[in-house]
């Protein structure tokens, strides 16, 4: 039998559902090993945005008409799905922005700024991505937060001890931590992390771009506070990201970007701001990508994300055979719990030779910093190449590539 | 598997990219400039020292891919000795070879420096990789002309 069918799901029925899986680069079949920078989209995204162009599309929240209605109707119904998806408590906690990045810039604007007090400070980790670094240095520079960096251990981990050394002596308002490396693979202890903010009166930010891909998120169980991820990396289209926050922080949180949508009343002295979530959505927002969001988490849900996990689990342990048994191979990062991730670097073969390399035999995978320019400057390595898996990649692929470095290695040898 | 690669990647390539010529730091060099390819991480920094109008020495150091690496040790090898207005004159042809794979325009000027620079004609077949052979005459074109930081991005 094999080992995905073991695993809860048959790969190759889900690959049928991406039209892009079969076509072909430079004459060979693709093996697209970057779904960590995009993931590919299946049918039911594209029909569904399609269709919704198609049949009942219109501005959302502004027209007394069949089709603005129905296309409020689906925007509204989108957000119902993520507050599913995340076991958010209330429907309003789910703020629609463009991707992450938006997302995690929202809060360093809104709370960072309207809430946090000059004096206080931010704690991010040595891992993160630049789009959850370099909006808190933006805040540290502009409203006097000192920003903490947490470091990693040799394992790739969080360093637990120096989290709580830095959160000790109570100046800290907030964590905002990756939940998934998107370099190392390495899954965080969100719950710890989060009982540990809070225990040291802070609140916690949890950036899930590669987390809520891989694996059931909970955002009540995790006690989280605000948690963000996009939609492009969960097999969904560009242009929408999520802000899931606690209701009370919402209110409390003045609105970021003003414009339409967002207020109640506006005259000629001043505005109201609309009540959360509207209060943060300024202007027209991504209505067929929410449609396309939608779809989405309706198509992964249905496959299960615990079946999408044991599958990822089972090829991130091939994975890890496959590619520790290639001389002169590095892995970053060995922590205990880690997603399908990898970045490696091959002895005497820079990333972009190959990378330029695996293209040629239909592999797609990532080279350069991954946007985490602080750790590669922590582990020593300029770049590394990046393999990152989705729900459709294969064990076959996995042996591929892993032939495919054995050649390379040969190759600049 | 990786056969039809050679073309990019020849032999005189990988050569200079494993053991690159001129790979070192000319203490109080004449000229001297930073080069940078920001998104992929490329860097070097090349030193040149002058007589009158004529490079004496060059010599850089860095880190890079091999495309970079072998493009800056077989650039430092064919500038030696040439006067600024040459080196300037490969420079400008080899931005031309890299980019298009030939150069009908080099009119048998520096017929052998332009058949040795031919190795890397390759990389015009794949246009996210001209960078990383362009760097170095970047590089050198800041150097000649007195400043200090050249990115080919």
């Amino acid at each position: 039998m094999d080992r995905s069918l073991r695993a809860g799901f048959d790969v190759q029925q889900v690959r049928q559902d991406f039209p892009i899986l079969s076509t072909k680069v430079h004459g060979k079949p693709l093996v697209f090993l970057d779904s960590g920078a995009s993931a590919q989209k299946p049918r039911a995204v594209l029909d569904a945005m399609l269709r919704m162009m198609e049949t009942s599309y219109a501005n959302v929240h502004r027209g007394a008409y069949h089709l603005s209605e129905a296309s409020t109707a689906a925007y509204e119904a989108a957000r119902e799905a993520v507050a599913r998806f995340l076991n958010a408590g209330d429907v309003r906690e789910v703020v629609f922005t463009t991707n992450s990045t938006a997302a995690i810039n929202l809060v360093a604007h809104s709370f960072g700024r309207g809430v946090m007090k000059p004096g206080q400070a931010v704690i991010v980790s040595e891992m993160e991505h630049h789009a959850n670094f370099v909006p808190w240095q933006m805040l540290a520079q502009a409203h006097g937060i000192e920003m903490r960096i947490v470091g990693i251990t040799d394992a790739g981990e969080l360093d637990m001890t120096d989290l709580e050394a830095k959160l000790a002596d109570g100046k800290v308002g907030l964590v905002a931590i990756t939940h998934m490396s998107n370099v190392l693979g390495t899954v965080t202890p969100a719950a710890r992390i989060a009982a540990l903010a809070h225990a040291h009166g802070a609140k916690v930010l949890f950036d899930g771009s590669q987390a809520a891909v891989h694996r059931r998120v909970d955002v009540q169980a995790l006690d989280a506070d605000f948690y963000v991820f996009t939609g492009h990396k969960l097999y969904g289209p560009t242009g929408i990201g999520v802000l899931w926050a606690r209701l009370a922080l919402l209110e409390e949180m003045p609105p970021f970007l003003g414009g339409g949508d967002m207020i109640t009343e506006v005259t000629r002295e001043g505005f109201v701001p609309a009540p959360v979530p509207a209060k943060f959505e300024a202007g027209t927002p991504p209505i067929v990508e929410a449609v396309g969001l939608h779809a989405a988490i309706d198509y992964v849900t249905s496959i299960g994300m615990e079946a999408i996990e044991a599958h990822e689990r089972s090829l991130v342990d091939h994975a890890m055979t496959r590619l520790s048994a290639i001389e002169g191979l590095e892995v970053l990062g060995q922590a205990q719990d880690r997603g399908g991730v990898f970045s490696f670097g091959l002895e005497n073969a820079h990333a972009h030779d190959l990378s330029t390399l695996l293209d040629r035999v239909g592999i797609a995978v990532r080279a350069g910093r991954h946007c985490a320019e602080p750790l590669h400057v922590r582990v020593g390595r300029d770049s590394t190449c990046r393999a990152s898996f989705g729900m459709y990649t294969t064990h076959e692929e996995i042996d591929f590539l892993a032939e495919a470095l054995t050649s390379a290695r040969r190759f600049f040898a | 598997m990786f056969d039809d690669l050679r073309d990019l990647y020849q032999e005189v390539i990988l050569d200079h990219g494993r053991k690159p010529r001129n790979f070192r730091r000319l203490e109080e060099a004449d000229l001297s400039a930073r080069g940078d390819n920001p998104m992929c991480g490329d860097r070097m920094e090349l030193f040149l020292n002058m007589e009158g109008d004529r490079i004496a020495d060059a010599a850089f150091q860095g880190r890079g891919c091999a495309i970079s690496m072998a493009s800056a040790s077989l650039m430092t090898e064919t500038v030696k000795g040439k006067t600024a207005e040459e080196a300037r004159w490969l420079a400008a042809h080899f931005r031309e070879l890299a980019m298009t794979g030939s150069c009908p325009d080099c009119g048998g000027r520096m017929e052998d420096e332009m058949d040795r620079l031919q190795a890397l004609s390759g990389v015009y077949e794949f246009p996210s990789r001209v960078k990383c052979a362009t760097l170095a005459w970047h590089t050198l074109n800041t150097a000649l002309d007195g400043g200090k930081e050249a990115s080919s991005e």
